[in-house]
């Protein structure tokens, strides 16, 4: 569990205060996989700086598993440290030395002895799928191998936290793929926190449970992802979800609809059957407008804007949100046609 | 003009003299190298970008490197007599050129080094600190073991230095191949000795830069073949 507290953090350049965090708190339950988003200079790199306790905040607490990590020193925050694994923005391998020496380096910290050392190289270059690659400078690696080093090493010394910074920038795809698969499966075999930073939504779609958007130093979204999607005027739910096509949308209201709405449906179940049946149990012609499915983790969402006639309309929209639809009533003018 | 020295009294001239040269270059250049890189990882150190900066200690360590390295060689060899003679017993001779040389060499590799750890990327350092490293172990790890190729050719270059410095030390003070070639090439007329000894100073040279960028080669892991 991650907790991080009212959290300000103040640079001066060139004399003028930058406000990098401000008042920021947000929560990472164990286990669980929390992106922080936000466009660059946000304050993100600062934020993950700070709870890997390279950086002091000006105030707040950070606290993992339950005690403050702010105002420790010495030898209390370099044992703090090693409980928090990182994988720092951009390339941060040691040049002189094999993969399998740079996943050694946070067990020589902990002074753990050499043959314990290698057996636990082996088993996390295993995790990441580069057992193959152990003796390979990190410069004969690709940039995707290089960060699954990265993070195998930040995994070394059993960190109950993972923190990394843009692990997938510079990374096409593919790779990227790559990269993301490693982080879930630390988080679903070895149990971590994972805290992950990125400017692409593409991460937060594929492995967060919950995200935070930051904006000039300051949490505008937080919460489950899932839950955000189906809250109106979300960001996270505008960049994730499918667009409901607006112009299309005029066009084929001119048939004359008596209600159109927005509708999120969220899980299998919901995006598979609610419409159908609705639209057969109440005797409602409902016709989709323009939206379409996508898919958050391992579920399916969607959303769609949706053109309903017919005289129980209201009843069945009624009867969706019953069952866990968010349902957003767009304005219907007199004619039939949405505004 | 004399004869032509014959060469088998040339050889016995420039023989010793090369040893001697030899003898001047490495021993300045491990004090050099003993008292340089301590001092350049604590300038590094307490840089602006380093580890644990300090700037007035940083300031102050700075301007003695740099003002002991732009002391013009000739005057440092003439200020130190004293000391030297205080150390060595003696102002003369090849062992008495140490005491300047090795005065020299140790700012200059000192900042050489610090150069060299500058360049170690701070992604790398840092990720190392994420690790709970101590900074006995960041410096020694990280900053020096990444930076090994540097600082052999630093090594080098230092190296190169302390020949140039040495003939000069030792056309004052006595000893080596540059005495040689001023004391019996130059001032004895004797163009085969000067010759012999100038070319011999070049090869010494060449042969040390060789040899560091061997070295430099057997260290340099990066983009060593891997052997899977
Ligand atoms: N060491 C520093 N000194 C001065 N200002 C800094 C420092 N680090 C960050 N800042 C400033 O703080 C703000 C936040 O920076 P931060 O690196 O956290 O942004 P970011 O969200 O990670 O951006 P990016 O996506 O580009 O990595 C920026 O305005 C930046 O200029
Ligand atoms: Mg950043």
């Amino acid at each position: 569990m991650i907790t991080v507290e009212n959290l300000t953090k103040t640079f001066t350049q060139s004399n003028t205060p930058v406000a990098a965090l401000d008042d920021v708190s947000l929560q990472v339950p164990d286990g669980s996989v929390c992106g922080v988003v936000g466009t660059s200079g946000a304050g993100k790199s600062t934020l993950a700086r700070c709870i890997a306790l390279l950086e002091k905040p000006d105030s707040g607490a950070i606290r993992v598993d339950g005690t403050d990590l702010v105002s420790l020193e010495g030898s209390k925050l370099r044992a703090a440290r090693r409980q928090i694994g990182v994988v720092p923005q951009g390339d941060s391998l040691l040049r002189q030395r094999t993969a399998a020496g740079n996943v050694a380096l946070p067990l020589e910290s902990a002074k753990v002895p050499a043959a314990q050392r290698r057996s636990r190289v082996a088993e996390l270059l295993d995790l990441v799928g580069l057992a193959d690659k152990s003796s390979v400078y990190p410069d004969h690696l690709s940039g995707g191998q290089r960060q699954r080093v990265a993070v195998a090493r930040a995994l070394a010394a059993k960190p109950s936290v993972l923190l990394a910074d843009e692990p997938t920038s510079a990374l096409d795809p593919g790779t990227t793929d790559s990269v993301l698969t490693v982080l879930e499966r630390a988080r679903s075999e070895l149990g971590v926190t994972v805290l992950v930073v990125t400017h692409d939504m593409a991460v937060v779609r594929r492995i967060a449970d919950d995200v935070a958007v930051l904006e000039e130093g300051r949490v505008v979204e937080h919460g489950k992802v899932l839950d955000l999607v189906s809250e109106p005027g979300s960001r996270i739910g505008s960049t994730l979800l499918p667009e409901t096509d607006q112009a299309s949308t005029l066009q084929l209201d001119s048939g004359g609809h008596d209600v159109v709405a927005e509708v999120v449906l969220v899980g299998f179940a919901a995006v598979g059957a609610l419409l159908p049946e609705a639209s057969s149990r109440f005797g409602v012609e409902l016709s989709i407008l323009g939206g379409g499915l996508t898919r958050l983790g391992d579920t399916p969402v969607a959303k769609f804007r949706v053109g309903l006639s017919g005289e129980r309309s209201e009843s069945a929209l009624k009867w969706m949100i019953e069952r866990d639809a968010h349902v957003r009533r767009a304005p219907v003018s007199v004619d039939g046609v949405a505004a | 003009m004399s004869d032509v020295t014959p060469w088998s009294e040339v050889l016995e001239l420039v023989r010793p003299a090369t040893v001697e040269t030899l003898y001047m270059v490495l021993m300045s250049t491990l004090v050099g190298v003993v008292g340089g890189l301590p001092l350049g990882v604590w300038l590094h150190m307490t840089s602006p970008v380093g580890l644990t900066p300090k700037p007035l200690l940083h300031r102050v360590l700075g301007a003695i490197v740099d003002v002991t390295r732009s002391i013009p060689f000739v005057v440092l060899l003439v200020v130190v007599g004293s000391l030297t003679r205080l150390l060595m017993g003696q102002a003369f001779g090849s062992s008495a050129a140490i005491v300047p040389l090795a005065i020299a060499a140790v700012p200059f590799f000192a900042r050489l080094t610090s150069n060299a750890l500058r360049e170690v990327d701070s992604a790398i350092v840092e990720a190392a600190v994420t690790t709970g490293a101590g900074k006995f172990r960041i410096v020694w790890t990280v900053l020096l073991s990444e930076a090994r190729a540097a600082l052999v050719g630093a090594v080098g270059v230092t190296m190169l230095a302390l020949i140039g410095y040495a003939a000069m030390a030792g056309a004052i003070a006595g000893g080596g191949l540059g005495a040689t070639a001023i004391l019996d090439g130059y001032n004895a007329y004797d163009d085969r000795v000067l010759y012999v000894s100038v070319v011999l100073l070049g090869v010494l040279a060449w042969g040390m830069q060789l040899v560091t960028d061997w070295v430099t080669k057997l260290v340099d892991r990066r983009r060593a073949a891997t052997n899977v």
